[in-house]
């Protein structure tokens, strides 16, 4: 059984019937069924609440960093290890090509079903998952690639041995590090930007952001739970966080929104690596004209200019 | 917090309880004399107990937030923050000496709302680690915070991504920083730049983390070890230089300074 969203209901009982409409041929039906589809998915996505994007950047079926490296890229090596305590496989990171772009991948990632979802660590990575980003952006610098970064993250694992290994520090040095690196940084933000967790490999020359994704500095449960004692007041808190792409691009904390297919990147998982691909190459062709100096440049320049 | 009682002149430790004399403990910096437990002070409290004379020529105290998310009741409780404090907002720097050696000095204020670094916070650390790297002297930041600003948002995020890239900046350019962890330090300000010292000093019992203990406790649903994110065990984990009493911190940042800076 495929999950969804209560939202979404409409949307899956359309799909359902069109697909018992192909089984049987009826040809007129289907196409009458498929322009209800596109009709409904508009006007559900036309008045998105920010608490229903964030449900849909959480959404279960929501393709995550793999799954998109694995449309993007012509060949990927997944690399492991901080060379200090671990394998942190919330996090991944790799080598690999994007048409004729040698370039290196970070990324967090979840995982799909329940046994996966505990080897990933539901994404919540710990100190040695950011301090093996960061050897790997290291070799970026060293071979002199452009680095991917994606982030899809609830945030940094809150646990006793995260915080025996120094999440705090871990978080801070890989943010350091990464802002003064001379190569190309290209970060998409695919899910859940949770938090310094996210951020921490979040420091790119562009800052692109799927339609659907958020970005927040608390999630809006935890924002409810501080403001009113009542995590259930997540709708309102999200909606006072202005965490959905649209905020931020206005903001001038993200660049860019990358188009999702209707009804959200978990309806096409294809076309939405086929749409997100498009826009990196295209970003990373701009950065990669200019001089080591002005990369470096220009994403301190950034950041500098994020709040007054 | 201490709570003081009715007529002034005693205080309770939260610590172990005892009943104090407000002007013993005045006059021990502000530490239990039973128990050690140091007492939350003021920023005022470190200007006046760390630079020669006392001493801030403070940079930039008119910043203020111009709350970019509109976010409710915000505003009320800044002024009142303000109003409270006769700060602008929870961090305070500068330039000061210490055993006559120029530095940039820096302050949180947890007093102001929980020292939770938003945009000013930000950019004034920011700020403060530019000013250190353009007169080529040494910083030292005196941490507090409970983390990030929620009430800017996003934007107080970023903060955790500027002041980062500023210590990064300095410290390429060879521009010494202490920082000196007090109690509690958490999240964004010890994911930022509290933890990038290049010597890094804690006061005794001080609690400081990514996450607070709470949060750990009902996420793991375990009971946390004794003494967990105090300065101790930073200290045995290593990711503290050194534990320092507050009556010890100035002579020892005298010693540091002397060593690496008066050569
Ligand atoms: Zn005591």
């Amino acid at each position: 059984m495929k999950e969804y969203l209560d939202f979404e209901k409409p949307i899956v009982k359309l799909i359902e019937k069109i697909e018992e409409a192909k089984k049987k041929g009826n040809e007129d039906k289907l196409k009458r069924l498929e322009n209800a589809l596109i009709k409904v998915k508009k006007k559900i996505f036309e008045k998105i609440t920010p608490w229903q994007r964030v449900l849909l950047a959480r959404h279960p079926q929501r393709p995550y960093t793999l799954d998109y490296i694995e449309r993007i890229t012509d060949d990927f090596i997944e690399l492991h290890g901080d060379r200090r305590f671990g394998d942190d496989l919330a996090i991944i990171g790799g080598i690999g090509k994007i048409d004729e772009f040698s370039c290196v991948i970070v990324g967090h990632q979840k995982g799909r079903d329940t046994k996966e979802k505990l080897r990933r660590n539901f994404g919540m990575p710990h100190p040695e998952g950011y301090r093996k980003a960061l050897r790997i952006m290291k070799l970026a610098e060293k071979y002199n690639l452009p680095i991917i970064s994606f982030i899809d993250t609830p945030g940094a694992f809150p646990g006793i041995g995260a915080e025996e290994r120094g999440q705090a520090e871990a978080i801070a040095e890989t943010i350091k590090e990464m802002s003064l690196l001379t190569v190309p940084i290209i970060v998409v933000i695919i899910g859940e930007g949770g938090s310094g967790g996210a951020l921490a490999i979040a420091i790119g020359n562009r800052i692109l952001m799927m339609e659907n994704a958020i970005y927040s500095v608390i999630s809006p449960e935890g924002c409810a739970s501080i403001l009113w004692r009542d995590g259930t007041k997540a709708e309102k808190a999200a909606e006072m966080l202005k965490l959905t792409a649209l905020e931020l691009l206005e903001f001038g904390v993200i660049d860019e929104i990358v188009k999702e297919p209707l009804g959200g990147a978990h309806q096409d998982w294809d076309e939405s690596a086929r749409i997100l691909k498009e826009v990196i190459l295209r970003n990373l062709k701009e950065v990669i004209k200019l001089s080591k100096e002005e990369i470096l440049n220009e994403r301190i320049e950034k950041f500098r200019r994020m709040g007054i | 917090m201490a709570r003081d009682y009715p007529n002034g002149l005693w205080i309770k430790c939260d610590n172990c309880g005892e009943i104090l004399y407000k002007k013993t403990i005045e006059k021990n910096f502000f530490i239990c004399s039973k128990c050690n437990y140091h007492f939350r002070i003021s920023h005022k409290k470190y200007i006046e107990y760390l630079l020669d004379d006392g001493k801030l020529e403070e940079y930039d105290s008119d910043l203020e937030t111009n709350d970019p998310l509109n976010f409710p009741q915000y505003k009320e409780k800044l002024i009142q923050a303000q109003k409270t404090l006769g700060i602008k907002d929870a961090y305070v720097y500068g330039l000061g000496k210490i055993d006559n050696i120029q530095i940039v000095f820096g302050a949180m204020e947890f007093g102001f709302i929980g020292g939770s670094m938003g945009t000013v916070v930000g950019e004034k650390v920011a700020r403060s680690f530019r000013l250190a790297t353009q007169l080529n002297i040494p910083i030292i930041i005196v941490c507090t915070s409970g983390g990030a600003r929620m009430q800017e948002g996003i934007f107080s995020l970023m903060q955790v991504a500027k002041t980062s890239l500023e210590v990064g900046i300095s410290d390429r350019k060879g521009i010494p920083y202490i920082s000196i962890l007090t109690n509690p330090c958490y999240a964004g300000v010890m994911a930022s730049f509290a933890s990038l010292g290049d010597i890094i000093i804690a006061e005794p019992g001080a609690m400081l983390g990514f996450t607070g203990p709470r949060v750990i406790e009902e996420t793991i649903k375990q009971k946390l070890p004794e003494g967990f994110q105090k300065a101790e065990f930073l200290l045995t984990h290593g990711f503290v230089d050194l534990v320092v009493p507050r009556w010890d911190l100035r002579r020892t940042l005298i010693r540091l300074l002397n060593i690496i800076w008066r050569k």
